[in-house]
Order: structure tokens, then C-alpha cells, then sequence
């Protein structure tokens, strides 16, 4: 299996990421000695449809340190670059350690996280994708 | 604000792995709205594509500055930063950048709402509530996020009216509007919270614009600007309040008039989203 490529997003402007997490990720990657790729604010990369999500969403296998996976499924997803659920997996800095952030990241094993269209409770008229 | 498809500089962080400074030069990028590939030749990065490259590194003296990938139309500048400290390299990157005419970032606060379209049933109340049109529909009619600049910054309204709880801001506080997973419980909560605006009398915007009028009449009867003005604010703190909407935003609306007529513009473009889809 090919090595997954990494995506670290460093959440500017909202204190939604504790800071000492996302400072120990970024200082942990640098001294890891790993290539890595890096978006100082994944939502806005989003809004702007950064051809960054789209080069790294069509790259197969990745593991993203951001948020909740919901919310970085769908910030692909609505730059027009969405993730493979079969071989994405998110790490969530709002509330995981730096520790298991670095841990998950440096293992080459992807786990898939995304949410499914299964996941969600079934709503209550007629669902549509676009 | 014209957000998408700006052009965009990829900076290529190719020093040593084991550069004293790398980590502070990665948070400095980071930190003024830089998206940054660091390639170590260890882990695969993403190919490149058709945005314009930096690449930062340790260059041997006459190496070459600039190339050029004709068949992707993309010029690439490289630059040494051997001994240069993390300012110094911030400053050659965004005067790379402005030479390149390449977007920069960092400079809105990125505050939308993020559709979940495993959940959304194009219902179109999120359209129809949103006074900024933030919300429009593409050429099958179905909901879509097309003004991202135009939302009112910390303002989840919205996401209060959705019944599907389909509607996220990742930086919001707590979940699920902040993209945390969907309970049974969630959805409840959701419910309830447009049946106590419909006790209300309707959204929140008609309950505003009610009691603004009331109290526009009051002040025209009693000449009494402080009473006025203290009715509003009541209204404002009770809807910030029970709606979660900050002061600010609501305190930032337009007049009652305009309010009114952009609400039925956008229940008008919700209807005709809906008329469409059948
Ligand atoms: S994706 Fe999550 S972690 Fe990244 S900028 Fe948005 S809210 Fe912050
Ligand atoms: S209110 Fe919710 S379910 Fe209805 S269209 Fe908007 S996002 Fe979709």
C-alpha cells in the first residue's frame, strides 16, 4: 500500500483549535522528517476552492489533521474536490491529543472515517445529492 | 470579494529536514494565509498542477531562479533560503506572491455555513430564512452555498431553522453545528427550536422586524427616544439570546423596510427553487 499523503490544516482566526495542539502537530511534522502538505485555514481553502483540496483530493489515500470529519468531508465536498471515503481518514484537533494526531498521522494504515449517507438519521422526506 | 477560482502561489518548502528554523518558518506561512507543501523526499505530495510554484530551498550558488512548465503554463521561482530567518522568508515569499499577482489569503474571516448533503432535503427554509443571500441554487435546483463573503460573521441563524440539522460552521463552539455527529437528540433539539420560533410568530427576522415597528410607532407617539431605543434592545437581547445570535449581527441588520423586502426576495427565489424541482 502506498504511504498516505498528509494534510495539516493550522484553523486561523477561531479558537475552535486549542492552540497547544495545533503548534505541537505542526512542531512534531517538522521534526519528523515526513513530507507533508499544510493550509493555514482549511475553510477558507474551501470557500476559494483552493486547487490545493483538489490536487490532494484526487491523490487517493489521505489523512487529514483538522476537525470533525463531517465538517471536512463536506469543505471538500463543496470546493468540488470530494474525498475518497474508502481511503480518507480525519484526525480531530478539537479533541484529540497532539499525541494520537502525530501517532495517527505517522501510521502508514489509513482507517476511514468519513461519514456515510448511512450514518445520518433518516430525515424525514426524500434526500437528494447533488 | 470575488472568492473563487483566484489565482494561488503553491510554496515548496524543500530546505534541509534538519533546519533549526523550518518549524518557525511553516508557522509564520501558515499564520499569514500561506498554503505550504514541506517535501523532505520522505511521504509523497500531491503533483503539481496548473498553480504557480515557490520553492524555497537550499540552492547551490548559479542555480537557476526561475523555470517554466510550458505544457501546464506554470512558472516556477526558486529561491535560497539558507540562513535566513522565518521574517526574512515571509518577506520573500509575499513579494513573490504580489509579483505573481496570487490571491492572499488570511485576511476574511471565513465564516459560512458548510451544507451536509448526506442530510439535506432541499426543503429550501435555509434559503428562504437568509436575508444576505448567501444561498442560491444550481441549474438542477438544488440548495447551494454561492455567496460564502456575504454571511453575517458568527451568526448560526440558519442553522437553527434547518429541520435536518444539515447545516454546519466548522468553527462554531459546539456540535452538531460545528460538523460533530448528528444525534436523535440533536434533531429533537432542532425541532423544537423552530416550533418555539413559530409560537414566536414566525422566524425570527419577522419577530424582529414586529417589534422594531412597534417600537418605531411608540417613538413616533411619545417622542421618547430612550424608550425606543431600550425597547429595541430588549427585543435584540431576547433574540440574541434565545436564537444564539450575536448582538452584533442583529444589531447590524437593516431597516425594517429592507428587511422586508429582502425576505420576500429570498422566499421568492425558494419558491421558485421548489416550483423547479417538481
Ligand atoms: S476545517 Fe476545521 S480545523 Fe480547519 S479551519 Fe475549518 S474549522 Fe478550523
Ligand atoms: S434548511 Fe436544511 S434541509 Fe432544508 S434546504 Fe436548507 S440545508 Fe437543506
Amino acid at each position: 500500500m502506498n504511504a498516505p499523503r498528509l494534510l495539516y490544516c493550522h484553523c486561523a482566526y477561531a479558537q475552535v483549535v486549542p492552540n497547544e495542539v495545533k503548534e505541537a502537530v505542526l512542531r512534531k511534522l517538522c521534526d519528523s522528517g515526513v513530507s507533508f502538505e499544510a493550509v493555514a485555514d482549511l475553510c477558507e481553502a474551501s470557500a476559494r476552492r483552493d486547487p490545493t483540496l483538489k490536487r490532494l483530493a484526487d491523490c487517493g489515500s489521505l489523512k487529514i489533521a483538522a476537525c470533525y470529519p463531517r465538517a471536512v468531508k463536506w469543505l471538500f465536498a463543496a470546493a468540488q474536490s470530494p474525498l475518497p471515503a474508502d481511503s480518507t481518514e480525519v484526525l480531530n484537533m478539537r479533541v484529540q491529543t497532539a499525541d494520537e494526531i502525530v501517532a495517527g498521522l505517522m501510521e502508514i494504515t489509513v482507517k476511514p472515517n468519513l461519514p456515510t449517507a448511512n450514518d445520518a438519521a433518516a430525515p424525514s422526506t426524500e434526500k437528494s445529492v447533488p | 470579494m470575488m472568492l473563487k477560482d483566484q489565482k494561488t502561489l503553491r510554496v515548496v518548502l524543500a530546505d534541509s529536514p534538519s533546519s533549526p528554523t523550518r518549524y518557525d518558518s511553516m508557522a509564520a506561512l501558515l499564520k499569514n494565509g500561506y498554503a505550504v507543501t514541506c517535501s523532505t523526499g520522505e511521504r509523497p505530495v500531491s503533483p503539481a498542477d496548473h498553480s504557480d510554484i515557490l520553492v524555497l530551498g537550499n540552492l547551490e550558488e548559479g542555480a537557476p531562479l526561475a523555470a517554466e512548465d510550458p505544457s501546464r503554463g506554470v512558472q516556477i521561482t526558486m529561491r535560497d533560503i539558507k540562513g535566513c530567518s522565518p521574517e526574512a522568508v515571509l518577506a520573500l515569499v509575499e513579494s513573490v506572491r504580489a509579483e505573481r499577482q496570487a490571491v492572499k489569503q488570511g485576511e476574511w474571516k471565513p465564516w459560512f455555513p458548510v451544507i451536509d448533503y448526506d442530510r439535506c432535503t432541499n426543503c429550501m427554509q435555509c434559503l428562504s430564512f437568509c436575508l444576505f443571500g448567501v444561498y442560491g441554487v444550481d441549474k438542477n435546483q438544488n440548495l447551494e452555498v454561492q455567496n460564502q463573503d456575504s454571511c453575517k460573521t458568527n451568526c448560526p441563524a440558519c442553522s437553527r431553522v434547518c429541520p435536518e440539522a444539515a447545516i454546519m460552521f466548522p468553527k462554531y463552539k459546539s456540535g452538531p453545528i460545528n460538523g460533530e455527529a448528528v444525534t436523535d437528540a440533536d434533531l429533537q433539539r432542532e425541532k423544537m427550536k423552530i416550533d418555539i420560533s413559530a409560537l414566536l410568530g414566525g422566524d425570527v427576522y419577522a419577530m424582529l422586524r414586529t417589534r422594531s415597528e412597534r417600537a418605531q410607532t411608540r417613538f413616533s407617539k411619545e417622542r421618547d427616544a430612550d424608550k425606543a431605543l431600550k425597547e429595541r434592545q430588549k427585543c435584540l437581547v431576547k433574540l440574541a439570546q434565545s436564537g444564539d445570535i450575536p448582538l452584533e449581527v442583529l444589531m447590524a441588520l437593516p431597516s425594517p423596510e429592507e428587511i422586508a423586502r429582502r425576505a420576500e426576495e429570498a422566499k421568492g427565489k425558494a419558491a421558485a427553487a421548489l416550483e423547479g424541482r417538481l
